[in-house]
């Protein structure tokens, strides 16, 4: 398989570690009242789906950026390649220098 | 002449001599050689066959010598040890695998027919004892009723005990048909990497033409052929091709091909499997002439485009005795006629349901060969073009016909004719010693489907074929793989029927153009496609079983797998037993499960399946298709990953010190540690109560120099090691050490290590062996995914540094007397850490201590470690100092009670099992697993906790042994409340020392608990305190 690595270009899968469904990307806040109820959720119910699956690739052999790839797990049709770190600025995961 | 004739004058050529002369003796013991064909008559080679001595031609398969020697008889059937003769002329071939070679070059299950012949080639048949002709094992033939398919999940079963000592060993003994290597491979292989805009699979006239077509417009072509030869079927079947033979054609096409500097080709390489994005295995078989030459090359290709033209099988026709030695593909009968000048007959019928195999007939009549008849199951009304040439030859045509039984049973004898619509009722007895028979043609769709291909039921002409709705897509969701010629089935809306030449081309042509422009690939001048001239055929009747009411005695000898003796009889009872699903009628009947994966046997099998569960036969579909397309060797998958190279070995500065010393290895992870240091002819066990007592007494060496060493910096660097700990590292003081755990975010223990303070803005966190990569991956994981906007930087720095363990009441003396930083308890107490000189060498000093003894880990530059491990063991020589190893580094720990990462944990294990409830913040909101340790499971007081066991003999307890409790659970199993995590002998304490995990155990000191061992012993041990030794910990402050 080739994932094509937003700075690096094409790369073939082997360069990679893959480690799972991308919604690890979306913790808990330890805070809330159902706190241990989400965070099970979140660390062990996985949808598994037949069609499209953004999932967490990590480039050991490369840049060892993580990164966010939307891929389709019936035909292995690739549709996008982000770095982690942008899709989780784009989800709001940001929460300042403060906290 | 007639213009049939002048087709034919191309299969003429390839064969000398007239009727009365074609069996005379003219080719020294090749009694079935009637001619030449592509082989080299002056280049004769020797060879031995189960050790007799046979003579062959160069360009010769093993399987066209062993027929020019009539060598009929080739194997025995796996499960029946039936005999069997070579069915087919190319990778299909079921039958005639051979153990070849010898020691270091032996291997088994070798195809004849794909086996290029070479001066000295010793090959021998396989599964039979004592002797191919006489076998023992033909036994399972006659007890056969009692044999059917699936027979071994009723008859291996009771009674029970008789499995292991009977059943067991018989099963291992029968299984397999060739021998198991008993020596390491001697060859050489290789891996190649190729990349190209199109990646044609298959010489044949259409993958030359397809070739043509992308290498003229300009793109990269990588043209594989798997035989020994370019032009496939198209040179042996005939036809005219621009007014010329189809030779001639290929011959053109092959020049202009090579004359491109954009096209690569390559024969006698397979096109093994397409996978995801354009990947595509090709297996390359070199010229064993040629000395320290890989025997095996395995092409890694990355394709833009795949097109397919891997021609079609032939299949054969099922009626009773159709498995006997002279029963072939009609197509591999013409193939050795021409190809390879052999016959092995005098007399041949044909037997067939459609118009192509009357072609062998008519190869055979020209070469002066006797054809008593061709049996045609069909009845039509009137002739077709290729049966009233085969009638004007002479040549008998039965219609409506059908073989009921072949006579004969390690070779034929001749056949007994029925009518196909009835039940078998012979009509007459033929004598003949070859029955050719055909089926009809499967396209080879194998590469379409690898990666998703689908596939569609032509009813006509009986065979599935590309589905071009459902082609395999590749990473941008567009189709990659084209099939094209035979490959791709016939093409509707042409006036042609059947697989014909010039839909061949046609649709090679036009299939070409598509993938180019789908590339981007301009063509400027359009390809002509060639003029073909060729016979009109009339359509197969599709045929599943012959004849058509043949009874229960006929069906039992109708085979359709003949490696794995599936019959038609075994089928019908699979669909009888229930199994309906085609994937599980395969599996229970090993129909196609063979070495020939079901190349010859699945498409009857499945049409024999449909009727037994009155479904059409695309309801019933196809198995699984899946690379490689024929076996591949080991050889090519490893490439050049064998030995010493199979994976990279890392080692620390020190390790050619410890390999002249003495070390004796242990595998951590890709390093190498010494487990112990052996001297003057110890035993290992000597050798670590050596290494313990030494340190204890005096003072060791230890190269700790794999352990994980992260630099953590930034302005945020406390705040993430707060949550990557289960500790407060922030307040974690420059100059100081503190021992960390790490937990993943289940709450589990995962890693530990001490972390030092550097500076304001930086830690040092060291890690397990293990641990380094994955910690720095984890670290990574969060500070990308979660913290991206923390300012924290990562840097693994474990090659960097070797690390030095200077351990023991004398250590700090050693220390002293290189001379440099101050080393008092003063200057550098325990848990703290600092940078200086020791001996003229720079280093960090850490006081830091896993055996409880004084201890400093020292890290230096990794170029100087070698010379500051001198150093070390020079000064302290008198003082007694030494290495050791891994294992005396645990009993050390263990005697302290202090955990290892992958002993007392397991994926499961929590901190506050360990009793290492100190280590856990209890300031911190929030850090990696505190969540997972709030969860009812892990705040269980019945969960077992850490102990030390201490036998009563002072024997050493069995590791991963269970305490076992009094009665049995709810599933019928013993009780258990405890399991040891560590074990070893001490010689500190002069017993063996444990730790377990034990319910409510700090609860019940002094409690024996009962160990049963594997061995059949009960061991017992109390319950004591983990911290065998030094319980205060006064050692490790001096």
């Amino acid at each position: 398989m080739i994932i094509e690595h937003p700075l690096l270009g094409p790369r073939d899968a082997a360069e990679f570690v893959y480690l799972g469904d991308a919604s690890l990307l979306d913790r808990p806040d330890w805070q809330a009242e159902d706190a241990a109820e989400r965070f099970y959720e979140y660390g062990y119910l996985r949808d598994n789906p037949a069609g499209q699956h953004q999932e967490l690739w990590y480039h050991e052999q490369g840049d060892r950026s993580w990164l966010v790839v939307t891929r389709n797990t019936v035909s292995h049709e690739i549709t996008k390649v982000e770095l982690a770190r942008d899709v989780a600025r784009e989800r709001g995961r940001a929460r300042g220098r403060d906290t | 002449m007639t213009q049939v004739d002048q087709i034919n004058s191309g299969a003429m050529a390839f064969v000398s001599g007239d009727a009365a002369n074609t069996k005379q003796n003219s080719f020294d013991g090749q009694k079935n050689r009637v001619g030449t064909g592509l082989v080299n008559p002056n280049q004769k080679l020797s060879f031995t066959f189960n050790s007799k001595t046979m003579a062959g031609f160069a360009g010769d398969t093993l399987a066209s010598a062993l027929l020019a020697n009539d060598q009929m008889l080739v194997g025995r059937s796996f499960k029946y040890h039936r005999p069997r003769g070579i069915v087919a002329s190319g990778a299909e071939e079921p039958n005639a695998l051979m153990n070849m070679g010898s020691a270091a070059r032996f291997e088994p299950n070798q195809r004849a027919t794909t086996t290029v012949l070479f001066e000295g080639l010793k090959a021998e048949s396989q599964n039979h004892w004592p002797s191919l002709e006489y076998d023992v094992g033909a036994i399972n033939s006659a007890l056969s009723k009692f044999l059917p398919a699936g027979f071994y999940y009723k008859m291996f079963i009771h009674p029970r005990p008789l499995w292991k000592h009977v059943y067991e060993p018989f099963i291992r003994q029968s299984a397999g048909l060739g021998k198991a290597p008993q020596q390491p491979d001697a060859d050489t292989y290789e891996h190649f990497y190729a990349f190209c805009d199109v990646l044609i699979v298959g010489g044949g006239v259409a993958g030359l033409q397809a070739a043509h077509v992308a290498g003229k417009a300009g793109a990269k072509v990588l043209l594989l052929e798997q035989a020994a030869h370019w032009g496939g079927r198209a040179p042996v079947d005939g036809g005219e091709l621009d007014g010329a033979s189809p030779q001639a054609f290929v011959d053109r096409m092959v020049a202009e091909l090579s004359g491109m500097p954009n096209v690569t080709m390559r024969l006698h390489c397979m096109g093994a499997g397409v996978y995801d994005h354009g990947y595509v295995l090709g297996y390359e078989q070199l010229d064993q002439a040629v000395r320290g030459a890989p025997r095996h090359r395995l092409w890694r290709i990355r394709a833009a485009e795949v097109i397919t033209a891997t021609g079609a099988i032939e299949r054969p026709l099922s009626f009773a005795g159709n498995d006997v030695p002279g029963v072939m593909l009609a197509s591999a009968v013409r193939d050795y006629l021409i190809n390879y000048g052999v016959c092995s007959a005098d007399r041949t019928v044909v037997v067939t349901n459609n118009d192509d195999a009357y072609r062998t007939a008519i190869a055979l009549k020209n070469a002066g060969l006797s054809v008593p008849a061709i049996i045609d199951a069909r009845v039509l009304p009137g002739d077709s073009a290729l049966m009233a040439e085969a009638k004007e030859m002479g040549i008998r045509v039965l219609m409506g016909q059908a073989v009921a039984k072949v006579l004969g049973s390690k070779r034929v004898r001749g056949i007994e004719v029925c009518a196909q619509a009835g039940e078998g009722a012979v009509l007459e007895q033929i004598r003949c010693e070859c029955v050719a028979m055909s089926g009809g043609w499967s396209p080879v769709v194998h590469l379409w489907s690898h990666c998703g291909g689908k596939l569609v039921w032509n009813k006509d002409y009986a065979l599935f074929q590309p589905d071009l709705e459902n082609p395999p897509t590749g990473a941008d969701g567009l189709p990659f793989v084209t099939a094209v010629g035979c490959a791709a089935g016939p093409i509707t809306g042409t006036d042609f029927e059947g697989l014909s030449l010039f839909d061949t081309l046609r649709g090679a042509v036009e299939a070409t153009i598509s993938v180019c422009e789908r590339q981007g690939i301009r063509l400027r001048d359009m390809p002509k496609v060639p003029t073909v001239v060729e016979y009109d055929e009339e359509p197969l009747h599709p045929i599943w079983l012959m004849p058509q009411g043949a009874g229960p005695k006929l069906r039992q000898k109708t085979w359709l797998d003949y490696q794995n003796d599936v019959k038609v009889s075994d089928v019908q009872l699979a669909a009888q037993e229930g199994f309906e699903s085609v994937e599980h009628a395969k599996r229970y009947t090993t129909l196609g499960m063979a070495t020939d994966q079901g190349k010859l046997s699945n498409i009857n099998g499945l049409a024999v399946l449909a009727k037994a569960l009155k479904e059409d036969i695309p309801q019933v579909g196809t198995t699984t298709f899946r690379p490689p397309y024929t076996p591949i060797s080991m050889g090519a998958i490893g490439g050049e990953a064998r030995g010493e190279v199979f994976q990279p070995i890392r080692r620390t500065p020190m390790h050619g010190w410890h390999e002249k010393n003495g070390a004796e290895w242990e595998p951590v992870g890709h390093w190498r540690r010494p487990y112990a240091f052996r001297q003057n002819g110890e035993n290992t066990h000597d050798a670590v109560m050596r290494e313990v007592r030494n340190t204890r007494a005096n003072v060791g060496l230890l190269d700790a120099s794999t352990l994980g060493k992260l630099i953590v910096r930034g302005p945020d660097a406390g705040k993430f090691l707060d949550m990557m700990y289960t500790n407060m590292m922030s307040t974690l003081k420059p100059g100081k050490c503190r021992y960390g755990l790490m937990c993943s975010e289940n709450g589990f223990l995962m890693d530990d290590g001490v972390v030092a303070r550097i500076s304001d803005d930086t830690w040092l966190c060291h890690t397990t062996t293990g641990g380094a990569e994955r910690i720095h991956q984890h670290m990574e994981e969060w500070l990308q995914t979660e913290w991206w906007d923390w300012r924290v930087y990562v840097a693994n720095v474990t090659e960097q540094y070797a690390q030095i363990a200077v351990v023991g009441p004398k250590a700090r003396e050693v220390l002293q007397r290189l001379g440099g930083m101050d080393v008092s308890n003063e200057a550098l107490g325990f848990m703290e850490w600092a940078d200086g000189t020791l001996g003229g060498f720079e280093c960090r000093v850490y006081r830091i201590s896993f055996s409880g003894e004084l201890s400093y880990e020292i890290a230096v530059r990794a170029g100087q470690g070698q010379a500051f491990w001198d150093a070390l063991m020079q000064v302290g020589a008198d003082l007694g100092i030494m290495p050791y190893g891994t294992e005396a580094l645990h009993i050390m720990r263990a005697e302290k009670g202090f955990i290892m990462i992958g002993d007392e944990t397991d994926g499961t294990v929590i901190p506050q099992d360990l009793g290492l409830h100190w280590a856990i913040s209890k300031k911190k909101d929030d850090f990696i697993g505190k969540r997972g340790q709030e969860r009812s499971h892990m705040t269980d007081p019945d969960r077992w906790q850490l102990v030390g066991l201490a036998t009563l003999d002072g024997s050493v307890l069995p590791d991963g042994a269970y305490a076992v409790g009094s009665g049995t659970n709810a599933n019928g199993q013993r009780v258990t409340q405890g399991r040891v995590t560590s074990t070893y002998h001490s010689p500190t304490l002069g017993c063996g020392i444990a730790m377990g995990l034990v319910h409510k155990g700090p609860d019940r000191m002094g409690e024996v608990l009962s160990f049963p061992g594997t061995d059949g012993a009960i061991y017992k041990a109390k319950i004591v305190s983990p911290v065998f030794y030094d319980p205060d910990g006064a050692k490790q402050n001096v």
